[in-house]
């Protein structure tokens, strides 16, 4: 949505009032959700800046180091629920050191003060302390919502605070974090009078709960909607959750190890019965053959199976999946090969999203896991799927083509052809056409992960093609430097680009001097740029921060892991020192969060590469070039 | 009988599958700078821990961040296998991909001659996924292992995952160790703690070998006339001494024995591989 184009130009001369008042525009802004549309509106003119910013309700910022919560808070007054990221993604896998930094705890402090009455908070690849989660639950009397998501540095402690602190507690998820998982008495903290709880999950926890807690809990929450419980919880457990909350949405099982009795199998299978609206099942731990079965009669209304804990032979598959005739996503283990996902490609028509993770990642020898052939049968049998993260030990370029020709909607299409630089199979030709073939036939692809043996060739595609590539994954690929500014000078609509050993040096670093302010971030690591090259991109482009992080014993002029980042408020404070940041702002004028202070020469007015930018220049009335740019960055930034 | 075949059997050499065995072995020798066999060992090492231990890695040494894996550049490790490809575009990609490192050393580069398993953080799976299969692999390899056979590859393949993540430790209930058979690109794991005697390892080894084509897509040969063939020599076809084949292994020195000779028990404490050798390549090994 942006500024109607037939309004006459007066009406948007800020020296007239607004032909509304104040409180009817920002009703009807509140009405918006979409983070971009808001960005577009408040573009428009001064007063439906001001609008916009009081009636936003929801702050997304994508790196929590492109902008500080003071300048967060001064321009949204009345924020309720922040969603917050921080580490690079590749600290997923081990790339980024621990003390990296991406601490939540400043933002508590400055939100405990603007924003006291906030109700959520979403927090993915953050450093969290269980002090901060106390923090957390004390200073904020309304909070509803917590989510972290692969989060790391705190343990169970900081969840006994949430659960003893927080009277309005409506949803605890938390998911894929590096927990110190002390004990489960957490779960007996939430108070007896405590009954609004409608999402809990805690399956990425391995000791055991206390269960009697949980049962309580259960039983006396009525609005629990999302129940996702922990390996620890046994097959005998489940059954006396499930009686307590028959109303489950979504439910995570926890271990499926048999051990039943025969009058104890009954009672689950009569529980299983009792689950008429479940959409989501996952957990599964420990699935075997015999208890499976059980979970049918819960399958009727699936739309999303996540088998990627169960280690499932391929008949195992088959079988369940003939009782969820409306599934739409679909995670499973390798395990299920070929012949599995066949099965897929025949039960499951409405499919739109497939992960296939491998049970055996690092054992290359062992001849297991899924071929081409496998997606190659999925895409026959369904064709609306648009979503697929595939780890695969050989494919061709020939199949690839197919399996997007039948299903050209692919918006995130991620291929982990797990040995590197590995070449088609049967033709030993690079995998340069199955790309091709991805970007020419996926007009809509918003997300790309490429593997295996990729020249220059591939990213000339990708440049050429991927209109609406927003977020790239290369690792082992290309041939030069060409390879990068390809991509670089394509792609109009990228924001992530990461890439891990590739042969791209400072030509192609630098080749995206005027790109990287429109991204949201570039990661590059054991490729082949030096310290040089990141300090000319630093020189050049102030606005940018530059961070390098050298490995253990490499020489001194490579840059082994480069960062770089848009931000308003220059070179982060909290590195730590095995992070530089390299920057040409002096000390003098480091940031406090507040525009006015910063250095004016880092805020001549851009060539911002956006004509909505342009265009809300020309119509608008600002009253300094610098609050526009602000403004601008600040878009920017946090998209 | 030299390291050649392994270091460059693993990871690229094999999907460069039209490219016949003895090419294979023949250009990978030629290219590797210092496949030493003991550098090897510890490329494709179990333990993962061993693998810092490289000598002139480079620059890349080990990274202080590596929890489960080592690291190691992968891109020379293409390089070499890459260069031994026929077509002119691998060649000038591999050529690209050797000055990807410059840093690093020549040593480095053969020595790197490892698995994808020694690269950190590939593949790219959540460290979070990653222990959860190993401690689901842990509880279900000593709750299950009765009712195994039905499920018996996905057993091979966690209890294998647990040895490859434990840094020091085997595991109490099972010992696996590689197999390769000469003339096959593909190896296997055997569990030598399954058998008890040499007898029904042979014959494990013969129904994974034998039985089975060596191509990458795993027809299974189905012939009536093979599988009468395998079933009329079931016995000790790789014991006896009579058959193509032979089998041998590799114990902690280093050296390669025929294996039968010494105690089940002394065997399964001193054997590292297992390698079913043509028997006219087989002489002179030690007894």
């Amino acid at each position: 949505m942006g500024p109607n184009p037939k309004m006459r130009k007066e009406f948007f001369d800020s020296t007239r009032s607004s032909p509304f008042p104040d409180e009817v525009l920002e009703r009807v802004l509140s009405l918006l959700k979409s983070h971009k549309d808001r960005s577009a509106v408040s573009l428009v003119c001064k007063d439906w800046y001001n609008a916009e910013s009081w009636s936003r309700a929801h702050v997304f910022i994508g790196n929590c180091y492109s902008v500080s919560p003071e300048i967060v808070a001064r321009r949204f007054p009345r924020v309720k629920s922040v969603t917050l990221k921080g580490k690079p993604r590749f600290s997923d896998f081990n790339l980024v050191p621990e003390n990296w930094g991406a601490d939540v705890h400043p933002w508590l402090v400055v939100f405990a003060a603007k924003y006291p009455f906030l109700e959520e908070l979403r927090l993915k690849r953050m450093a969290v302390s269980d002090e901060s989660l106390e923090f957390l639950a004390i200073n904020f009397p309304n909070f509803k919502v917590l989510s972290l998501l692969s989060c790391d540095g705190f343990s169970t402690d900081g969840l006994a605070a949430i659960a003893t602190h927080c009277k309005n507690l409506t949803q605890l998820d938390i998911q894929e974090n590096g927990i110190d998982d002390k004990s489960g008495s957490w779960l007996s903290c939430f108070p007896e009078n405590f009954t609004s709880l409608e999402v809990l999950n805690f399956a990425n926890l391995n000791t055991d709960v206390n269960f009697d807690a949980l049962e309580r809990l259960v039983s006396r929450c009525k609005s629990l909607k999302v129940l996702k419980a922990s390996k620890s919880i046994s097959l005998e457990h489940l059954q006396r959750l499930l009686v307590c909350a028959p109303q489950l949405i979504e439910l995570g099982t926890g271990s499926l190890m048999p051990e039943l009795t025969a009058c104890q199998y009954a009672q689950l299978e009569n529980a299983f019965n009792q689950l008429k609206n479940l959409s989501t099942l996952s957990g599964l731990w420990e699935a075997s053959a015999p208890y499976l079965p059980l979970l049918y009669p819960a399958c009727t209304n699936l739309t999303f199976l996540n088998l990627s804990y169960a280690f499932l032979q391929s008949h195992e598959l088959e079988s369940l999946l003939c009782q969820c005739p409306h599934l739409r996503r679909l995670w499973v283990l390798d395990t299920v090969g070929d012949k599995g996902l066949e099965a897929v490609g025949s039960n499951c028509p409405l499919l739109e999203e497939l992960r296939v993770f491998p049970a055996d990642p690092f054992d290359e020898e062992v001849i297991h896991g899924v071929t081409e052939a496998g997606l190659l049968a999925v895409s026959y049998g369904c064709r609306r799927l648009h979503y697929v993260l595939y780890f695969c030990r050989q494919m061709t370029n020939a199949a690839v083509a197919t399996i997007v020709q039948n299903c050209p909607d692919f918006t995130h299409f991620r291929l982990c052809i797990m040995n590197p630089g590995q070449p088609d199979y049967l033709t030993n030709k690079p995998m340069d056409e199955a790309f091709g073939a991805v970007v020419r036939t996926c007009t809509k692809l918003q997300r790309l992960s490429v593997s295996g043996l990729l020249t220059d060739l591939t990213f000339e595609y990708i440049g050429q093609y991927a209109k609406n590539l927003e977020t790239l994954s290369v690792a082992f690929a290309g041939s030069s430097d060409r390879g990068m500014q390809c991509m670089l000078e394509g792609c109009p609509k990228l924001r992530k680009l990461e890439i891990r050993d590739c042969p791209f040096g400072n030509a192609a670093l630098l080749s995206g001097l005027e790109k990287y302010e429109s991204m949201r971030s570039l990661w590059m690591s054991a490729c082949n740029v030096t310290m040089n090259g990141c300090r000319l991109l630093a020189r050049e482009m102030p606005r940018l921060n530059v961070e390098v992080m050298k490995d253990d014993g490499s020489d001194d002029s490579q840059a082994d892991k480069v960062y770089v980042y848009r931000s308003v408020v220059g070179p982060r404070r909290d590195a730590p020192p095995c992070v530089l940041t390299l920057s040409e702002v002096d000390e003098a004028s480091r940031c406090d969060g507040s525009p006015t202070n910063q250095n004016p020469s880092r805020y001549e007015l851009p060539s911002w590469p956006h004509a909505p930018c342009r265009t809300g220049l020309r119509w608008a009335g600002f009253s300094s070039l610098r609050n526009l740019f602000v403004v601008n960055a600040w878009e920017h930034c946090v998209s | 009988m030299q390291g050649g075949f392994f270091g460059g059997g693993s990871g690229g050499s094999v999907c460069m599958s039209t490219v016949s065995m003895e090419d294979n072995v023949v250009m990978s020798s030629e290219d590797s700078s210092s496949p030493d066999e003991g550098e090897l060992e510890l490329g494709l090492g179990l333990s993962l821990g061993g693998a810092a231990c490289f000598k002139g890695s480079g620059p890349r040494g080990c990274q202080q961040y590596a929890r489960i894996l080592t690291a190691k550049d992968l891109p020379s490790k293409v390089s070499v296998s890459s260069s031994s490809s026929t077509t002119s575009s691998s060649s000038t990609l591999s050529r690209a991909i050797a000055t990807a490192g410059t840093k690093r050393t020549a040593d480095s580069v053969a020595a790197s001659n490892g698995v994808a398993s020694q690269v950190v953080g590939w593949p790219p799976i959540r460290s979070h996924r990653m222990h959860i299969m190993v401690n689901q692999a842990k509880s279900q390899v000593t709750e299950e292992f009765s009712s195994m056979n039905k499920r018996k590859n996905a057993v091979e393949e966690k209890v294998g995952n647990k040895n490859i993540n434990s840094d020091n430790t085997k595991a109490r209930t099972s010992l696996f160790v590689k197999v390769n058979m000469d003339g096959t690109l593909i190896g296997r794991k055997v569990d030598l703690n399954a058998h008890g005697c040499y007898e029904t390892l042979a014959q494990a080894l013969e129904n994974m070998f034998l039985r089975t084509t060596t191509t990458v897509n795993m027809t299974r040969l189905s012939t009536p006339e093979h599988k009468n063939m395998i079933d009329a020599k079931r016995h000790s076809q790789l014991l006896g001494g009579s058959s193509e084949f032979v089998l041998t292994y590799e114990d902690k020195d280093g050296d390669w024995m025929l294996v039968g000779d010494v105690p089940w028990g002394m065997f399964t404490s001193s054997v590292k591989r297992l390698r079913i050798m043509r028997t006219s390549e087989a002489t002179g090994l030690g007894k």
